[in-house]
């Protein structure tokens, strides 16, 4: 016997992240490392908690030991609850058979059964991978007050932008008319977020007749949305404005970290009304040395920094020696950079060792790429590694 | 063999009159990011006490705060855990700066919790050990003394002044107590002074309180173990580890600014394996360096905000350092803030205070200048 919720988050947390290259090689992209102590998935979880939805399924696929292990009992969200809280929803056996979750739609239609629990009124249906905040509440009070069967959350991007992402045209209203996905000839600017709500019968129905749809890809942006919209439905486009970002390229990661930069950063972190919750690791303040030289950049706990740091963002543990410099990198935790090392324009993933004198990527600038160094790795002394490689144990080895 | 903590928060309240007028000792913020409890709290954590009573006395409203569920240290719990024992007995409340000044007293006015405990041993710590500590390694050393009660002590030199705050124990080859001096007036040199952290069989506490009640017993020291101090109860376990030990604002500046210059204090509390000093999570943001900002020699917390110079400093979360700002030699606590072009040194700032902008203030490492809670210069 559950409680009912109004409201149930369903967080599609399987992405493989391709795009990440070596940094999703043993990670699920939603728990890529982000702004000195956070993963991506703490910014969809964390805005849930702060919008009162208080139960959400997180529904895993590749690589998920350490998403898994990283959300855990759901305690660092306030999401360890009795009669709801966080859930891990990985495929699994049933009695006809076990199905990799073969499209979006297809992840929330295998879990029915988990919605049906707390016999909620609406349904949110949540990527992980997006940085930003947004009180979902509002949209749920919007998504009600119109009457709406289904309410997608938009972004109002440039023309040139539009291209690339699925565009809702709407009326004065706001109701939507005519979906594009990726069109040549934007009609308009109005970009889907990939954040849905639907009212929950009706979304069964459409999950129950998309299933039994041999040709259907089973995605809620090429099949479920369309088919919505074909049939009448009213369907509401839900302007967000303020900061949002899709990490799921390396430069849109390395451009999102750089956004937490300046005195006015364009994304906020320290937003005491909008609190950006994570699991934290006990580790003991920061120390900053005699001859550090600090500027612009975000530092955190278990760092210790003895060299120059200038634009940059250090995770938990960064032991930055005398003489190294480390310039618009994002460095993670644990990570050793050795006296006289120098790191430009470069995402050093956890753990590694850059040794003396190695000189890692190249200063930013037209032209260059930014490098990326995979997890654990010891790169070697005087080790020159040029801009925009995707260093691997492998890359080390032939290099 | 199992074990149960008892931690008493507001014994040496006096010794920190400023930070403890609003608050218990237990409670008092050290090292940018923890309590004084939080290494009694974690030392215990770290070596399996999972069922833990704070003993409090009054103030003890931000430690109740501070500890919350006992989550952070994972201390909520069904069976055991983390348990506030408030004032209980009301018939000294008249009285209320006599209430409990002592351990005994304390211990006698909550026998109806020790009553029920079953733990092996008891494990009873202060909350101003500043150390980290292995409890399983005094609890086996206790077991195999044969000792009823063990106390840990370490050998260090002492002052006239220092001494008129210690309790000292001289003791035998097998390391049972011979002779105790409490707070001895005119001693000085090398001493084995009490660390306030000790492992007492159970039964013979719940003994030890039953006759205290019973005879009107008042200090541990004088009528409990010297009273018995021939009958090989009582041991010292001598430990040789880092130990900060606090009984003046001036040690409270001067333990603080050694965890800037001393890498091997920092070490011994903060990076020993496997135990971690635990602390109320914030989830603070990353600390922000702004261009301009000149930082040398500091210990700095999460969620700071430093445009200005800061040297020789320890920054708890949350504070901001203004433009053209100087701080130099200074503990600024939780959401302190430095206005612009203000010049700060040897300044301790307790929680939420505000140094306006253009603002000169400095103490001295013997007398630091102190701001108070939620005060405005």
């Amino acid at each position: 016997m559950y409680k009912k919720q109004q409201c149930v988050a369903m967080l599609l947390a399987g992405g493989q992240g391709s795009r990440l290259y070596n940094l999703t090689e043993k990670t699920a992209k939603p728990a890529v490392p982000f702004g000195g102590k956070y993963r991506i998935i703490d910014f969809p979880l964390s805005n849930c908690v702060n919008s009162h939805i208080y139960t959400v399924g997180v529904l895993t696929q590749y690589q998920p030991l350490v998403l898994n292990e990283y959300i855990g009992n759901g305690a660092p969200w306030d999401l360890d609850r009795l009669q709801s809280g966080v859930m891990i929803l990985p495929p699994y056996q049933g009695k006809e058979g076990a199905d990799w979750y073969k499209g979006t739609a297809n992840a929330i239609y295998q879990n029915l059964d988990f919605i049906r629990r707390y016999d909620p009124d609406y349904v949110l249906v949540l990527s992980g991978d997006h940085i930003y905040k947004m009180d979902y509440s509002r949209m749920l009070d919007a998504h009600i007050r119109k009457g709406a069967d289904c309410t997608i959350a938009v972004l109002d991007v440039s023309i040139e932008e539009a291209s690339r992402f699925g565009i809702m045209n709407t009326d004065a209203d706001m109701k939507i008319t005519e979906f594009e996905e990726k069109p040549a000839h934007p009609k308009s600017t109005n970009a889907s977020m990939g954040i849905y709500i639907f009212s929950r019968e009706l979304l069964e129905k459409y999950l129950i007749e998309d299933e039994a749809d041999p040709d259907s890809s089973n995605d809620f942006g090429k099949n479920i949305i369309p088919k919505m919209l074909a049939d009448g439905r009213n369907m509401y486009a839900y302007p967000f404005e303020g900061y949002w970002k899709d990490v799921g390229t390396i430069s849109s990661l390395w451009e999102a970290n750089m956004d937490l930069l300046g005195e006015r950063p364009a994304f906020d972190l320290g937003d005491r009304s909008w609190r950006i919750y994570s699991r934290n690791t006990p580790l003991p303040p920061h120390r900053v040395g005699g001859s550090a030289k600090i500027t612009n950049s975000l530092i955190t706990e278990g760092c210790d920094v003895e060299g120059v740091v200038e634009n940059s963002i250090l995770f938990g543990g960064v032991t930055v020696e005398r003489g190294a410099i480390v310039k618009d990198s994002v460095i993670m935790s644990g990570v050793v950079i050795k006296g006289g090392a120098t790191v430009n324009y470069s995402i050093v993933d956890e753990n590694c060792r850059l040794g003396r004198n190695s000189v890692i990527g190249r200063t930013k600038g037209a032209g260059e790429n930014i490098t990326v160094i995979g997890a654990g790795l010891d790169v070697p002394d005087d080790k020159n590694i040029p801009g925009g490689e995707m260093v691997n144990a492998d890359w080390l080895e032939n290099n | 063999m199992s074990a149960t903590g008892i931690i008493f928060s507001n014994i040496h309240d006096s010794n920190l009159p400023e930070f403890t007028e609003k608050r218990t000792l237990a409670s008092v913020p050290f090292g940018c990011r923890y309590r004084f409890i939080d290494f009694a709290l974690s030392n215990m954590v770290n070596s399996n006490i999972y069922d833990i009573s704070v003993i409090t006395h009054y103030n003890y409203q931000s430690l109740m705060d501070h500890i919350g569920s006992g989550k952070d240290w994972d201390l909520a719990r069904r069976s055991g855990g983390i348990k506030i024992l408030p004032p209980y007995i009301t018939a000294y409340a008249n009285n209320s700066n006599s209430l409990y000044t002592s351990r005994l007293e304390a211990l006698k006015s909550v026998s109806y919790v020790l009553d029920k405990l079953t733990a092996d041993y008891i494990v009873m710590s202060d909350c101003d050990v500043i150390c980290n500590i292995d409890f399983n390694k005094i609890i086996k050393a206790h077991a195999e003394s044969g000792a009823e009660m063990t106390i840990a002590v370490k050998s260090v030199e002492l002052d006239e002044k220092a001494a008129e705050s210690s309790i000292i124990y001289s003791s035998d080859g097998d390391g049972f107590i011979t002779d105790v001096l409490a707070y001895p007036k005119r001693f000085s040199g090398r001493a084995d002074i009490s660390l306030n952290i000790s492992v007492i069989n159970r039964k013979f506490l719940q003994q030890v309180v039953m006759d205290a009640v019973a005879h009107g017993y008042t200090s541990m020291t004088k009528d409990v173990i010297l009273r018995n101090v021939d009958k090989k109860q009582f041991a010292v376990y001598k430990y040789d580890g880092y130990f900060a030990r606090i009984l003046s604002m001036a040690d409270y500046f001067k333990y603080s600014m050694e965890l800037i210059s001393n890498a091997e204090a920092r070490r011994a509390l903060f990076s020993v394996r496997h135990r971690p000093i635990l602390t109320k999570v914030r989830n603070s943001e990353p600390t922000y360096y702004s261009e301009g900002s000149e930082v040398r020699n500091s210990l700095i917390a999460d969620g700071c905000e430093i445009e200005g110079t800061v040297e020789n400093s320890i920054l708890f979360r949350g504070v901001k350092v203004s433009r053209n700002a100087t701080v130099r030699n200074c503990i600024l606590m939780q959401d302190t803030y430095v206005g612009e072009g203000s010049y700060v040194n040897c300044v301790i700032s307790d929680k939420n205070s505000r140094i306006k902008d253009s603002r000169l203030l400095s103490g001295t490492e013997e007398a630091p200048y102190y701001i108070r809670k939620h005060q405005t210069v």
